[in-house]
């Protein structure tokens, strides 16, 4: 289980600090599938970075019972510099694992062949997304955070990441953040949006995109 | 007692991994797979070690002793390379390095230590191999205590490591400590120790010299080396005590720094 409890995160800027949440609390048990919708900036993937500990919250504590994976995003975690088994390798000693058995299956998933061999600086975006996916998929957790993670590459692609995620791990819990709605919808039980700060719970899709839209189209009028 | 200790076992297995797997990430990143790849790592500061030395033994520097040109150049020289390129190496490290921090077990000592070992490694296997080189063909006798050869170096290093720290988490906060580090570098040089012999400066000099650590430092190392052939001065518990205040301070910044940070 994740609990989050209270948690605030402030950023300095030239005019003062800026909250970006606000006393945000919520539970994610196991198993459990939750979709964040928010406009651009409203602390969506700050929330996922706390989540995942690689930052720290202003104040508020999170607790993790359950092995929660970094935020799986399209590009991120890269040393541009290096080949794509370099990068393979990085992780995997980071997370303590044989990597000639990833290499096997991120060479079979992301079907770069000898791209593997070059820097990461010459793929393409649709390639670093198939890199990076691929990567995050050879280590097992309880919990995956994912932000965006299809925002770019193919519908085969898409397909593969689907049958990965949605249906290999369907038993695990997850964090997701998008905008597109849709797939929020199809993949979560529960809502959240993020507003100003504040975040609304909802377990009726039609009622959390209401509000969403509502965010959404509040300063247009 | 046990179950409070194996958690810190479990840590430190982790914190291991993480700056085994950055070191090997560094040495490519840093030398690539091209020519000669990661032996840069003790090349680079051999060739500079020996451009010093050849220099030196080309001006017939004045050292103020009677030791051969070659033994004090290597042996000052080398301690050179310790405090400042680890500072140089540590100042700037976070920022490249942001992205790794998505990992949520890969901090900011962790970057640290990883380039700590490398630069240190790389400086210590250049004075090692230039020592041996120089004892076989002869323009160098074996040091007469090697231990005090190690310690003086290791208490370089501990200096370097601490200084480098400190520096790399206040650059965080304010790029001024760049911008003055470079001079600040080069201006420390000529009062380090590493072109002059203590005992050949008037007497009123070498007690404020001896305030600067690594002079003490180089100093042991040279009495090491050269055992009864010269006078050395040095103050062993005011160097640890530099390292031991210097150590903390910077393990407080760098914690300070971590809680900052943000993952691009």
């Amino acid at each position: 289980m994740i609990n989050v409890e209270r948690v605030h995160k402030a950023y300095p800027t030239r005019a003062g600090d800026r909250v970006v949440l606000d006393d945000i609390s919520f539970t994610l048990g196991r198993g459990e599938k939750l979709g964040v919708l928010g406009r651009n900036g409203a602390g969506k993937s700050t929330l996922i970075r706390l989540v995942s500990g690689a930052e720290n919250p202003t104040s508020g504590t999170i607790t993790r019972t359950m092995s929660v994976s970094w935020p799986l995003a399209f590009g991120g975690a890269f040393q541009n510099a290096l080949t794509g088994f370099d990068n393979v390798r990085f992780i995997s000693r980071i997370y303590n694992q044989d990597y000639r058995e990833n290499m096997e299956f991120v060479t079979d998933f992301t079907e770069l062949g000898l791209y593997l061999r070059e820097p990461v600086r010459s793929y393409s975006q649709g390639m670093r997304a198939r890199l990076a996916f691929a990567i995050s998929m050879i280590i097992e957790f309880d919990c995956y955070l994912i932000d965006e993670i299809t925002a770019v590459g193919d519908a085969k692609f898409h397909e593969k990441c689907e049958a990965e995620l949605f249906q290999k791990r369907v038993d695990r819990s997850m964090l997701i953040i998008s905008h597109d709605t849709e797939y929020v919808r199809k993949h979560c039980g529960k809502f959240g949006v993020l507003h100003e700060g504040k975040m609304t719970f909802f377990y009726n899709f039609d009622e959390a995109l209401e509000h969403h839209s509502f965010n959404l189209h509040l300063e247009s009028h | 007692m046990t179950s409070r200790l194996k958690p810190i076992g479990s840590s430190a297995a982790i914190q291991g991994r993480v700056v085994y797997a950055l070191l090997m990430r560094e040495i490519l990143t840093r030398y690539g797979r091209h020519n000669i790849g990661f032996l840069w790592l003790f090349v680079e500061p051999m060739l500079f070690t020996t451009g010093v030395t050849i220099l030196w033994t080309l001006a017939k520097s004045a050292h103020g002793s009677a030791l051969p040109i070659v033994a004090f150049a290597l042996t000052g020289y080398s301690t050179v390379l310790l405090w400042r390129n680890m500072p140089a190496r540590c100042i700037g490290a976070i920022e490249p390095n942001l992205a790794l921090m998505y990992h949520r077990n890969v901090k900011v000592i962790d970057i640290f230590l990883a380039r700590l070992l490398l630069e240190g490694g790389g400086a210590t296997i250049s004075f090692v191999t230039l020592s041996l080189f120089y004892i076989y063909i002869g323009w160098l006798d074996p040091p007469e205590d090697a231990l005090t050869v190690i310690a003086g170096w290791l208490l370089i290093a501990w200096f370097g490591a601490s200084l480098a720290m400190l520096l790399g988490a206040l650059a965080e906060k304010n790029e001024i400590v760049e911008r003055l580090w470079h001079p600040a570098s080069y201006l420390l040089f000529p009062l380090s120790g590493a072109a002059f012999m203590v005992d050949a400066l008037p007497a009123v000099a070498q007690k404020y010299v001896l305030y600067i650590p690594m002079v003490n430092g180089v100093e042991m190392i040279r009495e090491g080396y050269f055992g009864e052939h010269v006078r050395t001065h040095y103050d062993i518990p005011y160097l640890v005590i530099c390292c031991v205040a210097l150590c903390l301070l910077a393990l407080s910044q760098v914690a300070a720094v971590n809680r900052g940070i943000t993952p691009e």
